[in-house]
């Protein structure tokens, strides 16, 4: 089975959110960029399977502009074989998706993050399912190869379900589909440096939602404080000012 | 032209967020003069299908067809297609959760329509179609604008209010004629509790970290969440240690909801932990350290030792 596992290209989690150019843009001066926390912890789980033996190769893909090369390059040390960029600048989901297309094609199981934790799209991997008429399994908390067949498990309401799916399928993670995220080793990053990473061109693809603007929320309201000694009174206002008791 | 709404249910109840969803929808069809069109899968009582019309949906497509129960997210969305190109649906919105997100990027594709998941508020102008979304995991909102005709929303949970109306819905059994051969999902097992609070929907929450010291005092707080009805959760380190099941897990990289009252004991407050749950109205944060990045987020709170304000808090709203 051949895996490609898509790679976001995000800010650092603790990354203080800014916007410049009138609130139309991000402020990126000074953010560190790392794989998108879903992204790793998928990729973590393909280099466990791909280790135990039953994967053949597992490629990383990105669609973005060079300074992504970094993060692909790390995936690399994490473990993947090799990588592909694809040259564009990521607009929204349906032209992500539609570059994603092009690659995705030619593997039995594509695995993908939840969301990506800078614009929270939620979009790419269901999007990339239907243009390719592959089936998508979502709220994936884990992965097993049995006797060459993949197994999922999925977060459902209330509990968990275990379900076989045809491949090719687009697999999308969560929380559980591995534990701690891989850390390099510097033998993994010595071995980056010679893996391939391929740039392949964009292909024309259409844009159908824009970002007008960004703003941040408002400044919340000092936290009131109780005494220790006085939860009745914070039950109180629970009561009758907040009403939520 | 209408509005769909994708409609969920819980053991043939539906779940909150269906009534939010419809009365979101009729607010915005108030203003495009346009009916709002339900759309159940699953198998969900006449009685129950009715009350869709109490929050303002005109028609009901009821489709109790259980070879959908494998949730199967290609058949699930050819379904949702079909309803809404024979509905003539220009606006179709979903929840901002597992289903919603699973189902409505695959229903864009289909419809050649434009996506925008998130979504906080109504649209703030119609044309040009723009909706306000969360981004940044809730650290930000950004202004998105949609292109094409056919708009499609997930809404975020909890964002918008529950308005009834006198409405009488008209239920429609329906067949998306859906082809065996599109299903390929099969379902070998499941685990799953029935007759507890869906975190999800739960209004009250009550969540635990690492100053709960250890799963042993887990018992007061099942007893608070006993007798406020509410869901339970906890930290990721919670989580990880396996004080409590993951399930419980809330945060960036846990589950995200959005009760109206957040209760936290024992919990710093990190920023990947407020990811998940900065959308609640309300939280209370109980902790010893005045310091902790809990108290800037939180609306009420008491600096102090969790274990002398845990059993006087329990007597209080025993009495409430
Ligand atoms: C990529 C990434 C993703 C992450 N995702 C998540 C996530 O989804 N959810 C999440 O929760 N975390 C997440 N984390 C971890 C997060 O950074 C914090 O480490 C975690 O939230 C801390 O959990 P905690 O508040 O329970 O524990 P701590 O930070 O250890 O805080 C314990 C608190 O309890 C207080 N306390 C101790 N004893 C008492 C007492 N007797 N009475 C009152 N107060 C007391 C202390 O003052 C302290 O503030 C993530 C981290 C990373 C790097
Ligand atoms: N530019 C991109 N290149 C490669 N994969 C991406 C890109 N954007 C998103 N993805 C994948 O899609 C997932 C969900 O992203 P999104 O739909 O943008 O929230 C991410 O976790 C990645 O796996």
């Amino acid at each position: 089975m051949k895996f490609l596992v898509l790679i976001s290209n995000v800010p650092d989690t603790t990354t203080k959110i800014r916007f410049v150019d009138d609130n139309k843009a991000f402020d990126t001066t000074g953010v560190q960029w790392i794989i998108n926390p879903w992204d790793e912890l998928a990729l973590t789980r393909a280099v466990e399977l791909k280790e135990a033996g039953g994967i053949e190769k597992i490629t990383v893909a990105n669609v973005g502009e060079s300074i992504t090369e970094a993060t692909l390059r790390k995936a690399l040390a994490v473990g993947a074989d090799d990588a592909i960029r694809i040259e564009a600048k990521p607009k929204d989901a349906f032209y992500v998706a539609t570059q994603l297309a092009q690659v995705a094609k030619n593997y039995d199981v594509v695995m993908v993050g939840i969301e990506a934790s800078d614009y929270n799209g939620s979009a790419v991997g269901g999007m990339l399912a239907e243009i390719l008429g592959f089936n998508s399994v979502s709220a994936v908390s884990g992965m097993n190869i049995e006797n060459g067949q993949l197994s999922l498990t999925r977060e459902i309401d209330g509990g968990q379900q275990k379900i076989d799916v045809e491949t090719p399928v687009v697999t999308i993670v969560q929380k559980g589909i591995a534990i701690d995220p891989r850390i390099p080793a510097m033998r993994g990053i010595m071995m980056a440096r010679k893996k391939p990473l391929t740039v392949v061109p964009a292909v024309d693809a259409e844009e159908k939602t824009e970002y007008i603007s960004f703003e941040l929320p408002p400044p919340k309201a000092a936290c009131k404080l109780v005494d220790e000694d006085n939860v009745k009174e914070l039950v109180r206002l629970l009561q009758e000012e907040a009403k939520v008791l | 032209m209408s509005l769909l709404v994708y409609t969920e249910n819980w053991d043939g109840k539906f779940k909150k967020l269906s009534f939010e969803l419809v009365s979101y929808a009729k607010a915005m069809a108030d203003k495009l003069n346009l009916p709002v069109t339900a759309l159940s899968i699953g198998n969900v009582a006449d009685d129950e299908l009715k009350q869709l019309g109490n929050y303002g949906a005109s028609k009901v497509l009821n489709v109790a067809d259980n070879r959908f129960d494998s949730l199967d997210n290609k058949a699930l969305a050819e379904a949702v297609a079909h309803a809404a190109k024979s509905e003539n649906a220009q606006i179709i919105i979903f929840s901002h959760n597992n289903v919603g997100k699973a189902i409505a990027p695959r229903v864009a594709v289909k419809l050649n329509g434009g996506l925008v998941s998130g979504v906080t508020a109504l649209p703030e102008s119609f044309d040009p179609f723009v909706v306000k979304k969360k981004v940044f995991t809730q650290k930000a909102f950004a202004h998105v604008q949609i292109d094409p005709d056919i708009k499609i929303l997930t809404l975020a949970q909890n964002s918008f209010e529950l308005i009834e109306t006198e409405n009488n819905a008209v239920t429609e059994t329906y067949d998306p004629q859906v082809a065996d051969d599109v299903f390929s999902t099969t379902v070998k097992e499941t685990n799953k509790v029935t007759g507890k609070v869906l975190l999800t929907d739960a209004e009250i929450v009550i969540s635990g970290g690492r100053g709960m010291k250890g799963p042993e005092n887990w018992g007061q707080l099942e007893e608070l969440a006993d007798i406020l009805g509410a869901g339970l959760s906890c930290s990721r380190p919670v989580s990880d240690e396996g004080w409590r099941g993951h399930e419980e897990h809330v945060g960036q990289t846990g589950k995200i909801i959005a009760p109206n009252l957040y209760f936290t004991f024992g919990i710093s407050g990190a920023i990947q932990h407020l990811g998940g749950v900065s959308s609640s109205k309300f939280i209370v944060a109980i902790n010893k350290d005045p310091e902790a990045p809990i108290f800037e987020a939180a609306d009420y709170g008491i600096v102090g030792d969790l274990f002398k304000v845990l059993p006087q808090l329990i007597e209080e709203v025993k009495k409430m």
